[in-house]
């Protein structure tokens, strides 16, 4: 087991390495953070432009294979380089990564567990008008993208906030600025931020975990061994949770890293949208700011996050399936 | 009766697939035949209409310079239309194509093919494809066409991949490997043939897919650039004054939903139609 955990590990930590350096160098090539400067008046001398871009590693006329260097030497030592605007992007990344944890953390709790329960529970109602009305609700939602659920959601929360008559829900930013309260009145007003965020990222989440474990569910449920072990005398719930919902969990975890992939991105658009100053908003904003070093490092977030989760899912098959560690 | 006149007839049966196959037939003629039933053109401005909600004139009501909403979402739908079903043939191709030559060849076509396969996958694709954007601006939307596609098909490979290695051992492929026929043919007439139905299912999947990648990153400017207009853009656009002018996002926010919606619910009609056994898990 730990041997095959230690091989997993080493792969994904050489596919995270070619996952940036590619877009490093993908984005080296396509974005000219010079256009920045040329349409600036009065213009910006050609050599002032190219001291502020030599400073930051981002110039156009040193090689990208130059730039690529010093830039993998940098990551080398943990240093991320810098801004266009000449600030650390070390710093800036440990206060946007905290904000992308909290969301991507509860988002995908929230999402797994009630993908979860949602899927046993219509597997167990098979075609009652409650496995229908689930069945209909995760197909809505798989299709819905995750821009217009986020827009449906806050255009419901303002519906809802006039009918209480106060603002019960807040979907800007994280915290309301200024706020003087004490540790609870904190906590309290950071979860009414937080609700329509993690909403918008794990609905969708929901929807696929259900209707995967739903089928793993089934398959279980309709099985020999579950029938031999009613016929011993365990009564349905017993065999059940005993050997039912363990057996049906382990091919959820192939899609725990998939459908971690989707909260990702999906995330981006909700940082966006719900103006959470996190590591997706920043990707976006520096697409548009042509910034290559802080388009490299959100993407190496990604990475590091994505190839996390594929190993976690490894990690945790190997302990719901005697077989994974046994071939190994 | 031959085995697709069954499949068609199993499909019939599943009433949530053959909505699906109306709505995609509704939408299809409302986006490219829709501009004849309105007066109004996608790039026409209504001088004596900004911002007024849907009326008998402007069935979607207009937009902040006057442009009428429901021409524009027709337009935006074609795009989205086109760029789907564009992406879910041309992936599907590239992924029979390599997935096919690895199983079939073995070797260092196997290793190369399994390599690339593997890499793209980790490649967070709406993270790639927002970067090379920048390049794109200002050309063809085909090039999206392109970047989409080329992140979309591994996982099918990897699926025709293991399907190949199956059926390279089978008879009728040695047979015919033994009888000389060469290496390409034997893979266009004998084994892709005998994937079919998989590869077809694969397409209907991979257009929501396309779809709801494209419309994501025309969402934040990365795609669909303009003049070009597809639903994307169009929320985009409409999502600032989505609390107040509710009919600039909601035509094309419910039209994108009920698109996807609708291709993946023909998707699972036809994998059910073509694999009962399928049936018991999936269906509605």
């Amino acid at each position: 087991m730990a041997g095959y955990l230690v091989r997993r590990l080493a792969i994904s930590l050489l596919l995270v390495f070619l996952a940036t350096s590619l877009a490093f160098v993908l984005a080296s090539v396509t974005m000219k953070p010079r256009d920045n400067y040329l349409a600036r008046n009065p213009p910006v001398p050609e050599s002032s432009v190219d001291g502020i871009l030599d400073a930051v590693n981002q110039n156009d006329k040193t090689p990208v294979a130059t730039r690529y260097v010093t830039w993998i030497t940098g990551i080398a030592h943990g240093d991320f380089g810098q801004t266009l605007t000449g600030d650390s992007i070390n710093e800036e990344m440990g206060r946007r990564i905290g904000v992308s944890l909290r969301l991507l953390l509860l988002g995908s709790i929230v999402g797994a567990v009630f993908g979860v329960l949602l899927g046993v529970w219509g597997a167990l109602k098979q075609y009652k008008p409650s496995d229908r009305i689930a069945t209909i609700f995760s197909f809505v939602m798989l299709a819905t993208p995750v821009f217009v659920l986020a827009t449906v959601l806050k255009y419901g929360a303002v519906q809802f906030n006039d009918v209480l008559g106060f603002k019960l829900i807040y979907f800007t930013g994280e915290i309301t600025p200024g706020l003087q309260a004490d540790f609870w009145g904190t906590l309290a007003n950071r979860f009414q931020h937080i609700i329509l965020p993690t909403l918008a990222i794990s609905l969708g989440e929901i929807a696929l975990y259900s209707r995967y474990q739903r089928s793993a569910m089934l398959d279980v449920l309709g099985s020999d061994y579950l029938r031999t072990a009613q016929a011993k005398g365990l009564t349905r719930r017993q065999t059940f949770y005993k050997h039912g919902l363990r057996t049906a969990l382990i091919p959820m975890t192939v899609w725990f890293a998939f459908a971690f992939g989707t909260l990702v991105v999906g995330a981006t658009f909700t940082e966006k949208i719900f103006s959470w100053q996190g590591m997706g908003a920043w990707f976006i904003d520096s697409i548009s700011a042509q910034d290559i070093n802080v388009a490299a490092a959100t993407t190496l977030f990604t990475a590091v996050l994505i190839l996390f989760s594929t190993f976690l899912a490894d990690v945790m098959r190997g302990f719901l399936d005697p077989r994974v560690r046994g071939n190994q | 009766m031959s085995r697709w006149q069954l499949v068609w007839r199993r499909f019939q049966r599943n009433k949530s697939a053959i909505f699906g196959l109306c709505v995609i037939a509704v939408l299809f003629i409302a986006a490219f035949f829709g501009q004849f039933i309105t007066q109004w053109s996608y790039d026409q401005i209504d001088a004596n209409a900004f911002l007024k909600p849907p009326s008998t004139s402007h069935w979607f009501g207009t937009s902040q310079i006057g442009q009428d909403v429901f021409a524009q979402t027709m337009r935006g739908l074609q795009k989205s239309l086109i760029i789907g079903f564009l992406v879910g043939v041309i992936s599907t191709g590239l992924a029979a194509i390599v997935g096919a030559t690895a199983g079939y060849f073995g070797g260092a076509i196997e290793r190369a093919n399994l390599f690339v396969i593997s890499l793209l996958l980790v490649l967070p694709d709406f993270l790639i494809i927002a970067i090379v954007s920048p390049r794109i601006r200002g050309q063809s939307w085909l090039w999206l066409v392109v970047l989409i596609s080329v992140f979309s098909w591994m996982l099918t490979a990897m699926v025709v991949y293991n399907l190949t290695l199956s059926l390279k051992q089978r008879e009728f492929v040695t047979a015919a490997r033994f009888m000389g026929v060469r290496p390409f043919t034997v893979i266009t007439r004998h084994i892709l043939p005998n994937m079919a139905s998989f590869l077809i299912i694969d397409t209907t999947l991979t257009v929501g897919g396309a779809i709801l990648l494209e419309s994501g990153l025309s969402y934040f400017g990365f795609g669909v650039q303009p003049p070009d207009i597809s639903l994307g853009t169009l929320i985009a656009a409409g999502t600032g004054s989505a609390l107040t002018y509710v009919w600039l996002f909601a035509f094309a926010g419910s039209l994108l939903t009920i698109l996807v919606l609708a291709v993946s619910l023909v998707g699972d009609g036809l994998r059910d139609a073509i694999d009962p056994q399928s049936e018991a898990k999936a269906s509605l």
